[in-house]
């Protein structure tokens, strides 16, 4: 058996990081990844940490506790802003796993499928990183540096997810593809989050997700949405825009599919959003 | 690691692993087997309890973590022994068929319930999202979940058992998590197995120094453990090795048997297993497997060419007088039985005997095949079932029977195996994918003329149903129409994919797709509408198949098709209503219909039933035909109980026990209700003449059972029969469905009797992702006889739930899909609303009449949907599952503009 150390503060879970630690969290990508055989492996559980749990709201944005489940994030009282990331979190999983699974894990894990990384980095979230050396933040984009790779150092945690808040009022929104209702692992998503002022976009953040190795902005397309009237956003998505997009063919849709539905996913979100 | 929390309300102090997954340490250090693990991955939910009153999978939980918390189970819903509500609603609902799923689902639904007592449909989907159920397509499961506040339900009185929707005489265990499934009665004291299995589809290995492992477990098995190291359901067909000697032929298939304590054999490292690989270039399809120079699967099997058969009638050149001809090629990929309970049981020697609780579908055939492996006696082998939680044609092969056998009976200790779900997945049977080419014609009036259709099939590394499938579907191939002139032709080919088996249906589903593609073709080209151009050609009583067998009775095709047309008109206008709108959103209706042979193919499957009647009273059904969760438990006793004239409340039942029991036959071909319920129904008549006899009462008497005491009224006369000095009594039944060889052109009786339904699917396509939605399926059956409505919907709408999985989503890929988030199965939220519509023609050499239902709920499905797809899009689809980005791409090709 190997060792299971559950901290109750981060400062703990800091010094014990000075050897390497499977890091556990939701239990949701873990336990998979493991069935069948003996667990032997040391295992840091950070459930017990207070400092990573919990939603608070300060002047410059939110603070989101890196063990923040699904559904405590659904059931906060959250300003439209984060109706994208909401919407996301309802089509992780089934309830089960929305009750268990949390935002970090999603983006420590690292799957181009991840639900929560298109809307999150629509946010424009930024990630914070405690190591015993101190603190730092990196922007999302920067975090997952690919297929299941992140930029979190030896001894580091994901401690929080700061989300800024806009200068404008804002507006986001989430669709997802998949190929059945509910547990579906998505074929493509696409996320958005719009600043209006005076019926026009203001500014736009926009993501397509499970279309690359990591799911990305389309700063093209960003850029045509400036200055649009909110009802004529869907006309603006062009393929071109859709560059920064690598899809690959698997055994849920074939690469052309993808950049195809992205198109259509896009459009519809941001019709939905005008 | 001390760990103290709340169980169903009760401080419980548990001690082990931090790591440990609370659903392990619920089951196997708790004994609360109540909670099911499907998948050990948070994929199926059938582990799903509450933990401080929110649900989730206690397979992605750690004990480290659960200090102080609180944990619900199925066990604290009904403490006191009473039924919940909830429990009660499933339970008359019909909402538990095999029962793996159902404490997942209740306490999904308890979760929501609790937080809201009267949910919308839209609420309760969602909240049950989390949970797979393979038996139930649903329907009831929600009905059950909306409608917890239900009626009770009444017990018939004797004589009024057939035709009374008797909830599932077997279902408290079911909805109390009571029941025994194949990994929950394990013995403490038992060894554990764990498989290596075949990386490679196709591989040369030599097995290197095995005296570290031997030295670490009990034992480790080769190929040289086996007695006879062959096993296969024809008699001359044993092709596939219990543990492969050198060479194997499917990713997956077995290769040592590591035998130890369970702690021991899972700490053994994949790297610590000294195989050396020499992988080859597998055969993966039909086309490799047929190619000139393509290597042999099975060094016997020239060509890589299992069997091949058809049928013969009338003209060959049938085609040149019609005014209509279509043609298509039609392909199906391996689908997975995703039961949700993986393989699983125990076995142990007593004394010259070895003994097996394992989870099947066969108990017969496993005792043969066992005894066959093992070089011993059939008598020597006792299979005793455990209940079965989902089997679908799956659990009629062998899985962990022969190595728990072969290692119990060499340690002499008790030996038990439960697969993983990726191994259940890997070295399980699918559904054959298919080819079928087909070609039909009619004349001007709309009437069919001749068809040609050959269905070429991937029968994978080993036989397993193949030669079933082969042979049953050139008699189906045609549909359910007459037709002068057929050619049928049926071919299955080895390759390195899995084994293809028997999947509900025998290979006529995939049949199906393509035989109702023709009838649309055939009707538009015509200009006839699809449902009158089917009722037009339907077989009726009278006519005469290809195969040269006249139907005397009970063909309901045409019943099927005049109850579903009101449905079919409505759907008509709606649909086209619905689209002159013109949005992305495209809908259609279909239509599909089917017939099926019940039993085996053109063989003997007889069925002995008993019926007894003990000293103290007791009367009990001996039913040797498995439950698989289709409720031929409460079934045979409604039959029985009826035919002997005492109500089915006092029945108890002894059921599957190859010691206990007589040989019905297996759980499959749709057969046990039509032939091991007639040889229910003899049965109890037979008990009931030898009562009859011993009062000296005429037919017309009425029984009355109170303790020993049998009173036996005739007109004004009764009397009583003190059971203490006649008993004990024993009824027994037989029957066999009489069929004859087909000969070379494949004439002759296969069949006794058939059922025939016809379905309509209404679906909603998204043009511009390819995505459908079935947004509504009406399902007309001839079933000859309902014995249990609601026994019989659940087959209907668990069979259409598993043809919409076929139509829309399901494709096993070896190495791909080996899991349940990979391999997608309907969920709640994809499975629409279903009405279904039961016709009763009835077939006289039937138990009241009756046919059998279980796998025609599936048939007719996918060409349904298929159908009412072209309907939205005009896209006709040749590729199942039509996954989005498939039909995405065919609307693209074919231009198709909303």
């Amino acid at each position: 058996m190997g060792d299971y150390l559950r901290p109750t503060s981060l400062d703990e879970a800091l010094q014990a990081l000075a050897r390497p630690w499977t890091v556990l969290a939701g239990g949701t990508d873990f336990y998979p990844a493991r069935i069948g055989r003996t667990i032997d492996e040391p295992v840091l559980d950070i459930s017990a940490i207070a400092d990573l749990r919990g939603i608070s709201e300060g002047p410059e944005g939110w603070r989101l506790g890196a063990a923040t489940t699904w559904s405590a994030l659904i059931e906060a009282p959250l300003p439209p802003l984060f109706d994208g990331l909401k919407q996301a979190a309802r089509e992780v999983g089934g309830r089960q796993i929305q009750n268990a699974g949390t935002l970090a894990g999603n983006l420590c894990n690292a799957s181009p499928a991840a639900d929560g990384v298109p809307p999150l980095l629509v946010l424009g979230a930024e990630i914070e990183l405690a190591g015993r050396a101190g603190a730092r933040r990196l922007p999302l984009a920067a975090f997952i540096t690919g297929n299941r790779r992140t930029a979190l150092a030896p001894g580091e945690l994901v401690v929080a997810i700061h989300v800024p808040k806009p200068s404008r009022p804002a507006r986001s929104g989430f669709l997802k593809l998949g190929a059945r209702r509910y547990l579906v692992i998505s074929i493509a998503m696409a996320a958005a989050t719009l600043e209006i002022e005076d019926g026009r976009v203001a500014a736009a953040r926009v993501a397509v997700g499970a279309c690359s190795a990591v799911a990305q902005r389309l700063p093209a397309l960003e850029d045509a949405l400036v200055g649009t009237p909110v009802g004529a956003l869907a006309g603006r998505v062009d393929a071109r825009h859709l560059a920064p997009l690598s899809p690959i063919d698997d055994v849920r849709g074939s690469a052309a599919y993808r950049r195809d539905a992205a198109v259509t996913l896009l459009r519809r979100l941001l019709r939905s959003l005008a | 690691m001390k760990v103290g929390f709340t169980l169903n309300g009760v401080h419980v102090d548990w001690d082990g692993a931090p790591v440990a997954r609370l659903a392990s340490a619920l089951r196997d250090d708790l004994g609360l087997i109540g909670t099911k693990v499907g998948c050990d991955a948070g994929d199926c939910g059938a582990c799903t309890v509450l933990l401080d009153g929110r649900q989730v999978c206690s397979c992605l939980v750690a004990m480290g973590r659960m200090t102080g918390r609180t944990v619900e189970t199925v066990e604290g819903l009904a403490p006191t022994g009473t039924l919940a509500a909830l429990q009660k609603s499933f339970l008359d609902h019909g909402a538990a068929q095999c029962g793996i799923c159902t404490p997942g689902m209740l306490m999904a639904a308890q979760d929501v319930l609790r937080n809201d007592p009267a949910p919308t449909r839209a609420e309760v989907e969602d909240a049950l999202g989390g949970v797979l159920c393979r038996c139930t397509g649903y329907t009831k499961i929600v009905d059950a979940v909306m409608a917890c506040a239900s009626g009770v339900a009444v017990s018939p009185p004797a004589g009024a058992a057939v035709g009374a929707r008797l909830p599932r005489l077997d279902g408290v265990p079911k909805v109390t998590g009571r029941d025994r499934f194949g990994a929950d009665a394990v013995p403490a004291d038992a060894l554990w197995i764990r498989v290596v299995r075949s990386p490679h589809a196709r591989a040369r290995f030599a097995v290197g120094d095995l005296g570290p492992l031997r030295a670490r477990l009990a034992a480790v098995l080769t190929a040289a453990d086996v007695p006879f190291n062959g096993y296969g359901i024809y008699p001359d067909i044993k092709d596939q090795p219990v543990l492969a000697d050198g060479l194997v032929r499917y990713r997956g298939e077995a290769v040592l048997a590591l035998v130890g304590a369970r702690a021991d054999v899972l700490a053994i490292r994949d790297e610590q297993i000294p195989i050396d690989w020499k992988p080859e270039p597998p055969l993966f399809g039909i086309d490799a497997a047929t190619a000139p120079d393509a290597p042999l699967v099975q060094a016997d099997k020239p060509k890589n060419l299992l069997l091949d058969g058809g049928v013969k009638r009338g003209h060959v050149n049938g085609f040149a007088d019609c005014a209509a001809v279509a043609e298509g090629v039609f392909e199906t990929a391996f689908v997975e039985h995703a039961y949700i309970e993986p393989e699983a049981g125990w076995a142990r020697r007593v004394g010259d005997r070895i003994e097996i609780h394992a989870s099947t579908q066969t108990p017969y055939m496993d005792r043969d095949e066992i005894a066959s492996v093992m070089r011993l006696p059939a008598e020597s082998v006792r299979i005793v079932p455990t209940a079965c939680g989902g089997g679908f044609g799956g659990k009629l092969d062998l899985s962990v029977q022969p190595l728990i056998a072969i290692a119990a009976w060499k340690l002499g200790r008790p030996v038990a195996l439960v697969y993983t779900r990726p191994e259940s997945m890997a070295a399980s049977t699918k559904r054959h994918p298919a080819r079928v080419t087909a070609k039909f014609g009619c004349d001007a009036a709309g009437k069919l003329v001749a068809c040609d259709v050959s269905a070429t099939f991937d029968t994978g590394a080993y036989a397993s149903w193949g030669p079933t499938v082969a042979n049953r579907v050139p008699v189906h191939a045609m549909g359910p129409y007459a037709i002068p002139n057929v050619r049928t032709w049926g071919e299955a080919f080895f390759t390195n994919g899995p084994p293809a088996g028997a999947f509900r249906g025998f290979g006529v589903p995939q049949a199906a797709i393509a035989h109702e593609a023709m009838m649309d073709s055939l009707a538009d080209q015509i200009g006839i509408d699809r449902l009158e151009f089917r009722q037009r050609n339907a077989l009726r009583a009278g006519d005469v198949t290809a195969c040269g067998q006249t139907l005397e009775h009970s063909a309901g095709l045409i019943q099927c098709l005049e109850a579903l047309r009101p449905h079919w008109m409505k759907a008509q206008s709606a649909v086209a209503a619905f689209n002159a709108a013109g949005s992305a959103m495209r809908r259609g209706v279909g239509i599909g219909c089917m017939w099926y042979g019940i039993g085996n193919t053109s063989m003997s499957n007889p069925s002995i039933m008993r019926v007894g009647l003990a000293v103290d009273g007791t009367l009990t059904l001996y039913s040797g035909a498995l439950d698989i969760g289709q409720g031929s438990n409460t079934i045979m006793t409604q039959i029985a109980a009826d035919a002997l004239g005492l109500p089915v409340g006092q029945f108890t039942l002894v059921t599957g026990d190859t010691d206990l029991t007589a040989d019905a036959g297996k759980t499959s071909a749709s057969r046990q209700t039509f032939v091991s319920g007639k040889a229910a129904e003899r049965a109890g008549l037979d008990l009931r003449q030898k009562i009859l006899r011993l009062a000296n009462a005429g037919p017309d008497a009425t029984l009355t059972l109170d303790g020993a005491a049998l009173k036996v009224s005739d007109g004004g006369i009764a009397h009583t029969l003190d059971l203490a000095r006649v008993g004990p009594l024993m009824g027994e039944g037989t029957f066999d469905p009489p069929t004859t060889p087909l000969d070379e052109n494949g004439q002759g009786i296969p069949y006794a009797t058939y059922a025939f339904a016809a379905q309509i699917a209404i679906v909603e396509v998204d043009i511009e992702l390819g995505t459908v939605k079935v947004l509504r399926m009406v399902a007309a059956h001839d079933v000859g006889k309902a014995i249990n409505p609601t026994l019989v919907e659940g087959q209907i709408e668990g069979g259409i739930a598993q043809g919409l999985g076929l139509a829309l989503m399901e494709e096993y890929l070896p190495g791909r899909t080996e899991n349940l988030h990979d391999y997608l199965i309907p969920t709640i939220g994809d499975v629409p609303e279903i009405e279904c519509l039961l016709i009763e023609d009835r077939e006289p050499l039937g138990p009241s009449g009756a046919k059998g239902v279980g796998e025609p709920g599936l048939v007719p499905t996918a060409p349904a949907i298929l159908g009412a797809i072209h309907h939205a899009t005009g896209v006709r689809v040749h590729r199942v599952p039509v996954l989005p980005h498939r039909l995405r791409e065919a609307i693209l090709r074919q231009g198709a503009k909303p």
